[in-house]
């Protein structure tokens, strides 16, 4: 009864939002600035020059583990075009990052090889080059510890001075914890017929941006405010996490976003070469620009989180799930950033995707001697979902039952709220399943299977995210202000960014198709800190929702006003009005939006046609349990992987991926297929190709040659469906999208290659050394009869 | 810094010009720090992503591994020389746009550039490539947005019926 009420109550919401008919949501439109940046006139951080600028350069630690003896710049200080030299002693900053427990310059350890000593600003990169080169440090060395295990032991020395793991999680090396349960898992355990145990290890990864990090600091010592073109896709926190580090007042802070060059989670956190440079301009007087080199970018920019994910969990006879039990250990590296919170986003996975009546999670962030990571598109959530669907074939496979049958017995349903406190009001999970097992014809594909040298297998994985954004901070909010002009023109100003995504295109989008006002008569101003309004930043795939839905708040508004002024003009009764072409129209009544706005300007009370907005959704934070409903809405995905082994080789070669997703409803097809295919590029490369290989703490293949991206040959034919449940809580009923299309690919695609060797992985990348170790491992244990030619 | 310069002369972008550069100046370095044309994107400086492409004498080439002196006598055309004020946009930019492929667009002018080149070496040898090979010819280059698709099929599209356009025949 009570779902069928749900259900009621879901279509009448769902009639409401179809009711309208739309013009331009839905329709395919090419990027807003697509045309800067095809023809090489979009500006992005590499670009700017400001005169008298002076080009800053950071000294890292040669050794991954040591003391500080001493650090001696005067040779390099006397170098013809050395302006100024800063090292820990020389700069009074607080400590950065998500626990505060990094220092900008290391003054009495490194703790990795990233750590930053010292930083040069010079008139030219080569002349800050040879100062790096004349700065001598001593060191005395230690011997580092590369592996958590090693790090938690109790002999182990404090690896992060700051860190405060003994007070708060009983362990000196311990960054950052989150325990979680709900259900009886005990219980559950005597309610199952199968129980599945396996330890996954999940290589380290980065974000690879085209654009390498940069940054310019422009400090004027005439007002004592700091300009700052940086690449940050959270410009507020940026601000004040800024000021904190240098002590200043944010509001003297300036942040201005120059074109980024890729994001992907990598500008979540602001990194020491950041207020570096800030401190480098600031000592200098000067504008500084700060660019790294493709080396140090993959030296020294963030990485996806490394971990041990040891996961027991268990079905009952009819395949029913019936526990989740999960131990995580991360590597943190050397210091703390918003990535120890991946846990927070992995749990929801352990806990909600697919019904499970018990859980308990506990995840661990270690300190290590290694890199730190950072975030990452997925946030967790790529790993978190290896692991269970790895898990979810072994289980089907002991039971004997469909791989696909146990995932849709479990699947997700509408009005589902999950032991976690996670409301699906609505849900296309089963949706999502149906439609890529049934385009791809997975049931038989899954039952042949192939001997010889090439061998197929398709593999099956599902995903949940959150779609309405997050709250992780004590706003998930975004601000709009609007402004129309007397000849027909919208500015909209709004504190939501634009990092490629396409978010821009999309507000403009909305605001077309609700003010009738073409795309071309509107300009997207976003990117700075003076200048917008408050928002959280890009994450948690949040913009189109989070700014879509403030805007339509802001477009509200000013429709009241044009109305009432409209309806004056046109002499009518004031009503819900038409917005169409240029005009607002009543029923046999018609009248120029721009005259509306000169005779608001011009007439009399002169008014402005203006309106701000601020939106909070809906969703609210979780308590200290992790209980609670932690986003607006949430998204839903199902991938099929077909792939072809080369059983000689090892080589894997993904031949088709059949995409599923909840989003709600579709704003821009052509941006959001260029979502999928983005992501499945990055979620491929995680399955296949892509390790950072480190030898005691330091890097072994810090270039693209080494360290192997997808190219256009490499690409699947992908096929796309999206699922439309248009939830009422989003612009239009749409959900966030970003970041689903890559949770699932690397769990499909190890899914399919098992299913096509007949042998299990439990680790990434499955590069031809470790497909083929694993199937030569598989041929040895095989008795000889039954070995096929 | 002492090193001897040489006098080079070259047309970049349909423009004459002579500099005198350092043996050792990338051509990249020429491009983006001399001449202020800074729609050549460094994204590794190291002959792996293609995101510095520029044409020299019809052939698309990485401006991050070609010496600057190697362009004496050649013809040079960049990102903006494709843009004219009578045509803004050169036809691979308007598939670019119509396929939605173009993201954060730092590896965009290199695409372009590779396409253009490929579509007038196809003119002249009267062909038409294959998808897949236009996605070998494009191996070269590296995105991490897109995931190539959008880009191959407005390369396909374009292709299909490429505009012969030389470097030469600028202005
Ligand atoms: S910058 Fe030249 S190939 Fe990457
Ligand atoms: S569009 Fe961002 S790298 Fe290609």
């Amino acid at each position: 009864m009570r779902l069928r009420i749900i259900w009621l109550i879901q279509s009448f919401k769902t009639a409401l939002i179809m009711d309208k008919k739309l013009k331009l949501i839905g329709k395919s439109t090419p990027k807003l600035d697509g045309s800067e940046r095809v023809s090489g006139r979009a500006v992005y951080g590499h670009d700017i020059e400001l005169p008298n600028m002076l080009h800053g350069m950071i000294l890292r630690s040669r050794y991954p583990s040591a003391r500080i003896k001493s650090i001696d710049c005067s040779e390099a200080l006397e170098l013809d075009g050395v302006e100024c030299i800063i090292t820990a002693n020389d700069v009074d900053v607080n400590r950065i990052s998500y626990k505060r427990d990094h220092p900008v310059l290391k003054g009495e350890t490194v703790n990795c090889q990233r750590d930053e000593l010292a930083a040069v600003a010079a008139t030219s990169r080569e002349t800050a080059r040879k100062a790096l080169r004349l700065i001598k440090v001593d060191y005395e060395v230690m011997e580092g510890i590369f592996d958590p295990f090693e790090a938690l032991k109790e002999d182990a020395r404090q690896i992060n001075l700051y860190g405060k793991g003994a007070e708060s999680f009983g362990n000196k090396n311990i960054a950052e914890s989150f325990t979680y349960s709900h259900g009886n898992l005990e219980e559950q355990k005597k309610n199952s017929r199968v129980i599945v145990s396996r330890r996954y290890r999940l290589p380290r990864v980065t974000h690879c941006c085209l654009a390498t990090s940069n940054i310019t600091a422009d400090y004027s010592v005439l007002d004592g405010r700091l300009t700052l073109y940086a690449s940050t896709q959270v410009p507020f926190l940026y601000q004040r996490d800024m000021a904190h580090a240098l002590k200043m007042d944010p509001s003297r802070i300036r942040i201005i976003q120059p074109t980024i060059g890729g994001g992907f989670g990598s500008k979540l956190d602001m990194y020491p070469f950041e207020p570096i440079c800030a401190l480098l301009s600031m000592k200098t007087g000067k504008p500084v620009q700060l660019l790294y080199d493709r080396e140090e970018e993959f030296i020294a920019s963030p990485t996806r989180q490394t971990m041990v994910i040891d996961l027991t969990t268990g079905a009952d006879a009819e395949g029913k799930f019936t526990f989740r039990e999960v131990r995580i250990i991360m590597d943190n590296g050397a210091y703390t950033s918003w990535g120890a919170t991946t846990p927070f986003v992995m749990m929801q996975t352990y806990s909600s995707l697919y019904q499970v009546p018990a859980c308990h999670f506990r995840a661990d962030a270690i300190y290590t001697n290694n890199p730190f990571a950072g975030s990452f598109r997925g946030y967790g959530n790529p790993q978190a979902t290896f692991s269970v669907e790895r898990n979810i074939d072994l289980m089907a496979e002991e039971l004997g039952i469909g791989k696909d049958e146990i995932r849709l017995i479990n699947a997700n349903y509408p009005g589902e709220i999950t032991g976690q406190g996670l409301h699906f009001k609505t849900c296309g999970a089963k949706p999502a399943l149906m439609k890529v097992l049934e385009t791809s014809d997975y049931e038989r594909k899954n039952r042949e299977k192939q001997n010889g040298r090439y061998r197929r297998g398709v593999g099956l994985a599902s995903m949940l995210h959150v779609g309405g954004g997050a709250k992780i901070y004590r706003s998930d909010g975004c601000g709009t202000r609007l402004k129309l002009d007397h000849y027909g023109y919208l500015t909209i100003v709004t504190g939501s960014s634009e990092i490629g995504q396409g978010s821009e295109t999309v507000l403009a989008m909305i605001a077309s198709e609700e003010l009738g006002i073409p795309l071309q008569q509107i300009r997207v101003i976003n990117t700075d800190t003076d200048i917008k309004p408050w928002d959280v930043g890009v994450h948690a795939s949040r913009t189109s929702f989070v700014a879509g839905n403030s805007l339509l708040g802001a477009i509200r508004l000013l429709k009241d006003k044009l109305n009432l002024k409209a309806a004056r003009l046109m002499e009518c009764e004031t009503g819900d009005f038409l917005y169409e072409a240029g005009s607002i129209r009543a029923d046999q009544k018609e009248i120029k939006i721009d005259k509306v706005v000169r005779e608001m300007h011009f007439g009399s009370p002169n008014e402005l046609c203006v309106a701000e907005y601020f939106y909070e959704p809906p969703s609210s934070f979780q308590d200290k349990q992790y209980m609670g409903d932690v986003s607006g809405n949430y998204a839903f995905a199902s991938q099929v992987a077909e792939v072809e082994v080369d059983t000689y080789t090892g080589k894997v070669k993904v031949l088709n991926v059949y995409v599923s997703q909840d989003v709600g409803r579709v704003l821009n097809p052509v941006g959001l297929q260029g979502q999928i295919e983005g992501g499945l590029a990055i979620g491929i490369g995680y399955a296949l190709t892509e390790e950072m290989i480190y030898e005691k703490g330091v890097l072994q293949n810090p270039s693209f040659h080494e360290y192997k991206l997808l190219t256009p040959v490499d690409m699947p034919d992908i096929h796309f469906y999206p699922i439309e449940t248009l939830d009422e809580a989003g612009p239009y009923g749409s959900k966030g999208a970003g970041e689903a299309p890559l949770i699932p690919s690397a769990a499909a695609i190890a899914n399919a290659v098992s299913d096509a060797l007949g042998v299990e992985f439990q680790s990434l990348p499955l590069t031809p050394e470790n497909v083929l170790r694993a199937w030569s491992e598989k041929r040895q244990h095989e008795p000889a009869n039954s070995r096929k030619v | 810094m002492d090193k001897k310069q040489v006098p080079i002369s070259f047309t970049i972008n349909g423009k004459k010009m002579t500099r005198q550069v350092n043996p050792s100046l990338l051509l990249i370095h020429l491009i983006r720090d001399e001449l202020k044309l800074k729609g050549t994107k460094p994204g590794c400086m190291e002959g792996e992503c293609g995101a510095c492409t520029v044409i020299v004498d019809g052939r698309a080439v990485n401006s991050c591994l070609y010496l600057a002196v190697n362009i004496d006598g050649k013809q040079v055309n960049t990102i903006e020389g494709l843009s004219t004020v009578e045509r803004p946009l050169h036809p691979v930019q308007h598939k670019i746009l119509e396929h939605g492929a173009v993201q954060c667009g730092f590896c965009t002018p290199g695409f372009v550039l590779s396409i253009k080149a490929i579509g007038d070496e196809c003119v002249e040898q009267g062909i038409v490539p294959s998808r897949k090979e236009i996605a070998k010819e494009l191996e070269g280059h590296l995105c991490r947005c897109t995931g190539y698709v959008k880009i191959l099929d407005a390369a396909e599209d374009y292709l299909a019926h490429p505009i012969l356009q030389n470097s030469s025949d600028h202005g």
